[in-house]
């Protein structure tokens, strides 16, 4: 739960800084990351509850396949945040349930 | 929609070189990928390749990375369509990519299916608890991110993807508790890694198996125990490992589900991973215009994507009627070949006789 500063073969440059929202506390992430990095980056690890006996569900994959990151963005459910781009002014929510969509 | 020659799924080693292998044959291209950004899962490779220098050996998975997705983008003949999935193929060349609230279709008249591979999980008690992580998941956010999901770490296989893991993790100034694996030697990796990571403190545990991750809300501890020749656990061996990540590297799975929508006939080969698309050297499935290149046909790594990528695009564009340099397809075959001659690339062979010998043939 931290950013890396220092690397022996990365870089990590300043990025721009970007607020959104997280059950509606604002956050502040980096441009380039995804929804589920800047919320890690933020200590935030429970993404989800499983639809039956509702646990709580975290980022697994990263490559947008197996579903356990779902989230409810911008008030549209069962958004993978794993692969997508975290913007500016962006709301995200635990989703809870199956998903109503919009 | 969109018509063009050939469709190539996925913007990884396998699919940048299919897409510039067809490209440059004079083809055009229309490449669909999920992500956002091309590169697949080198982007997050900090080390070195081993194999031939044509194919990147001595470079960073990264860098290789970033000079394939320069020249796909700046090509003329290479369309891209990013942040799509492949949701439809239909026999008649029509296939169907989508977001979530919108879709494009396409005619293609061949179609090179690069989808590549999904990280295994396996059943231990809390599995899906948060902080157990695939470790490839762990490797993207600690280095295309450059986010750490945590502070210690216990990672779960000693194979290639395990053992680079865990180096990978010192260098970013993580700490990792061990690593376990359920065998009795060291699993698919290079030994050369595997030592530099004892060599700089990391236990390797062998003969030893996860059983259970606890915690309040996200990992807080692991509980691993020691297993006897018959894999079953050996009581009062039991180890707790305060972390809070566990990240498995117990295997890939290849992604079939795109060739079984599409009619292309998959078998199950345990050495390949799983369910494989029945596939030839040259990419061919039993599909006449669908082919493949690796990790979709088979778990190997980047050398062999990349290597399998270029040739399904030359096969692709040759029986489209473009011209194709026959000297440089069996220069890639004995590419393939010499590589596959390492001892870390016995059951991907074993693999492939199977898949080829067999009924299926």
């Amino acid at each position: 739960m931290r950013r890396i500063t220092e690397h022996p073969i990365l870089e990590f440059p300043e990025r721009k800084v970007i607020t959104f929202y997280f059950e509606g506390k604002p956050l502040t992430a980096y441009e380039g990351d995804t929804v589920a990095s800047a919320l890690i980056s933020n200590g935030i690890q429970a993404f989800r509850e499983s639809i039956e006996l509702h646990r709580p569900r975290g980022m697994f994959c990263a490559i947008g396949n197996c579903s356990s990151c779902l989230m409810v963005v911008n008030g549209v459910p069962n958004v993978r945040t794993c692969v997508t781009p975290v913007e500016e002014g962006m709301t995200v929510e635990r989703q809870l349930n199956r998903g109503v969509m919009p | 929609m969109i018509e063009v020659d050939v469709l190539v799924v996925g913007g990884g080693p396998a699919g940048m070189n299919a897409a510039l292998a067809v490209a440059d044959a004079g083809a055009t291209v229309l490449l669909v990928d999920r992500f956002y950004k091309l590169g697949g899962q080198l982007v997050k490779q900090t080390h070195k390749f081993f194999g031939w220098a044509d194919r990147g050996a001595g470079t960073r998975g990264f860098h290789l990375a970033e000079d394939l997705a320069q020249k796909v983008k700046s090509h003329p003949n290479i369309r891209l369509l990013m942040g799509h999935e492949l949701i439809g193929a239909y026999a008649d060349g029509t296939y169907i990519a989508a977001t979530w609230d919108a879709h494009v279709k396409i005619k293609a008249k061949k179609a090179i299916m690069c989808t590549g591979a999904a990280e295994r999980m396996i059943t231990f008690e809390n599995n899906d608890l948060p902080g157990v992580m695939g470790a490839g998941a762990v490797q993207t956010l600690m280095n295309e991110y450059g986010v750490m999901p945590g502070q210690r770490y216990l990672i779960v296989g000693s194979g290639n993807v395990g053992v680079i893991l865990a180096y990978q993790l010192l260098q970013a100034g993580a700490q990792v508790d061990a690593i376990v694996d359920v065998l009795p030697k060291l699993g698919g990796a290079y030994w050369v890694h595997a030592a530099k990571v004892q060599r700089l403190g990391v236990p390797l545990l062998l003969r030893r198996t996860i059983t259970g991750v606890y915690g309040d809300g996200r990992v807080e501890k692991a509980v691993t125990v020691a297993v006897d020749e018959r894999f079953e656990p050996v009581p009062g061996t039991e180890m707790e490992h305060h972390v809070d990540v566990v990240a498995l590297a117990v295997g890939l799975m290849p992604l079939a589900d795109v060739f079984q929508a599409a009619g292309v006939k998959t078998v199950y080969v345990p050495e390949l991973g799983g369910f494989v698309p029945w596939h030839d050297e040259l990419g061919h499935t039993t599909c006449p215009d669908i082919y493949v290149a690796e990790d979709a046909g088979g778990i190997e790594e980047a050398t062999t994507a990349s290597l399998g990528g270029t040739l399904a695009g030359l096969t692709a564009a040759k029986e489209l009627g473009y011209p194709v340099d026959e000297k440089a397809v069996e220069q890639y075959l004995k590419s393939l070949e010499s590589f596959r001659d390492s001892s870390l690339s016995q059951k991907v062979k074993e693999g492939l006789n199977k898949l080829r010998s067999g009924e299926h043939a």
